[in-house]
């Protein structure tokens, strides 16, 4: 984002790390957030709960202004409008858990933030910024990207707001990093109304609570004449990002929903991963678990 | 040199102004610039729930929350909770369940319970675990937090 134009070993001439901020702005609409974007470097705080950890681990390098668009009240909640849901950049984690529009008309992600953090960080924690953040195991992003959801990036050129819209799933491009440009901020989140998709979320690490995935899926889709209908598939933290699962949507898609084909189903799951060892869990486990939840999903949200 | 920020806010119901780095947490703010030395630092992380603050009546990990973003905001910390000689019904119930053991998490553990009891006035026992999921006692004395909040509830329901 933002920051990467910045070095962390660098000194500005007065002799202050630049990897520091050093002035605060709080700016209280879309406009003005665009146009403090295109007048320099400024590090974006929405809910910040990984902010400034990032700076302190050295994982983040912060520009000198520090910009807070919380404030900034037309990017906070839920709407349903021209056949689409449209959830605002500030909306919390909370907001989407308890939002009436969500639960009835995408309750998916009700049930994604229910298994998010803790009550404090879904407190704080932004939609945007789960995006933004764009980590490989960033929770909101698989069932995001499983409903086909797009963002919309909005930046101040040429003296007028400009926007643009891509699909969640092509937004993030590796750990850490995304499509979004440095003048850019992300305003919404678009969803296409599809009531009544079956479908859930479900994440594994070795305790509920405040726990970065192991690996993450989302399943959702119909049963249309006793056949997996309009399936799509999304895996988290077993990839650099958060991946579409293709091959797993490609064996389940028009197939009658019998436990043959979901085992069909599951040997695909290796064609969409790209597992790593690391501290959290081995590949080998990944792939096992992510074969285990695509299982749990299919059998409850689909056979049940 | 770094500018501060200037922030005017509401401090367990009083009008506050503080000049901040950009860079500090509330919970800096909070311990060194007011001396309400409730709210604790244990991880660091917002993942043990010691520095637990509420703010616009959502609990929030104040030690990483921008002290600047406190700017405009209504902050509630432990030192606010009792009224003169009487204590906060959850602060009752603690004592009265013996719920505090080394008291480091107690802080935090009786404003996420403060949350939790507006949002939800007589949780069942899986409800007041998960309200509580985001707060780490290393004494390991769930038991007795869990009995203070049912405690806590009883009687804020009874009024």
């Amino acid at each position: 984002m933002q920051w990467s134009k910045f070095m962390a070993t660098t000194r500005s001439r007065s002799g202050f790390k630049m990897n520091e901020i050093t002035n605060y702005i709080a700016v209280d609409s879309i406009e003005a957030a665009a146009e403090a974007l295109a007048a320099g470097p400024v590090t974006v705080l929405a809910g910040g709960t990984d902010l400034m950890l990032q700076g302190q681990a050295g994982t983040r390098t912060y520009a000198a202004t520090l910009m807070n668009i919380r404030r900034v009240a037309e990017l906070r909640g839920v709407r349903l409008e021209d056949g689409a849901l449209t959830i605002g950049a500030l909306t919390t984690v909370t907001d989407l858990h308890n939002d009436a529009t969500i639960q009835a008309h995408c309750p998916i992600l009700a049930e994604t933030a229910d298994q998010f953090a803790s009550p404090q960080i879904r407190n704080m924690a932004s939609v945007g910024g789960n995006i933004c953040n764009a980590s490989p195991a960033g929770d909101l992003l698989v069932p995001l990207i499983a409903v086909g959801a797009e963002v919309e990036l909005v930046s101040k050129r040429d003296g007028a707001l400009q926007s643009r819209r891509l699909p969640l799933e092509d937004f993030v491009t590796g750990p850490g990093t995304s499509e979004i440009g440095d003048t850019e901020i992300l305003t919404f989140v678009r969803i296409p109304l599809q009531d009544g998709l079956l479908g859930a979320f479900r994440k594994f690490g070795p305790r509920p609570a405040l726990e970065i995935a192991m690996a993450a899926v989302a399943v959702t889709g119909r049963i249309e004449g006793g056949k997996f209908a309009h399936m799509r598939v999304a895996f988290g933290a077993v990839a650099p990002t958060p991946v579409r699962g293709r091959a797993v949507e490609a064996a389940l898609e028009g197939k009658p929903a019998t436990d043959e084909i979901i085992n069909a189903a599951l040997s695909a799951t290796d064609a969409d991963i790209s597992p790593i060892d690391d501290v959290r869990a081995s590949a080998w486990y990944r792939r096992h678990l992510t074969r285990a939840l695509t299982q749990e999903i299919l059998t409850d949200a689909f056979q049940g | 040199m770094p500018s501060k920020a200037e922030i005017s806010f509401t401090l367990n119901g009083s009008a506050r102004t503080a000049s901040v780095a950009p860079s500090a947490s509330a919970l800096t703010v909070l311990r060194e610039d007011f001396d309400l030395t409730a709210a604790k630092e244990a991880c660091g992380e917002g993942e043990c729930g010691a520095c637990t603050i509420i703010v616009d009546g959502q609990s929030v990990c104040s030690c990483i929350l921008y002290a600047a973003d406190l700017d405009g905001r209504d902050v509630e910390t432990v030192e606010g909770l009792d009224v003169g000689d009487t204590l906060d019904p959850v602060q009752a119930a603690f004592i009265e369940m013996g719920a505090v053991q080394c008291g480091y998490c107690t802080p935090g553990m009786v404003m996420q319970i403060k949350h939790l009891l507006a949002t939800n006035p007589d949780p069942d026992e899986a409800a007041i675990r998960r309200g509580l999921e985001g707060n780490i006692c290393r004494c390991t004395g769930y038991s007795k937090i869990i009995d203070a909040v049912k405690a806590a509830s009883i009687s804020m329901r009874a009024g």
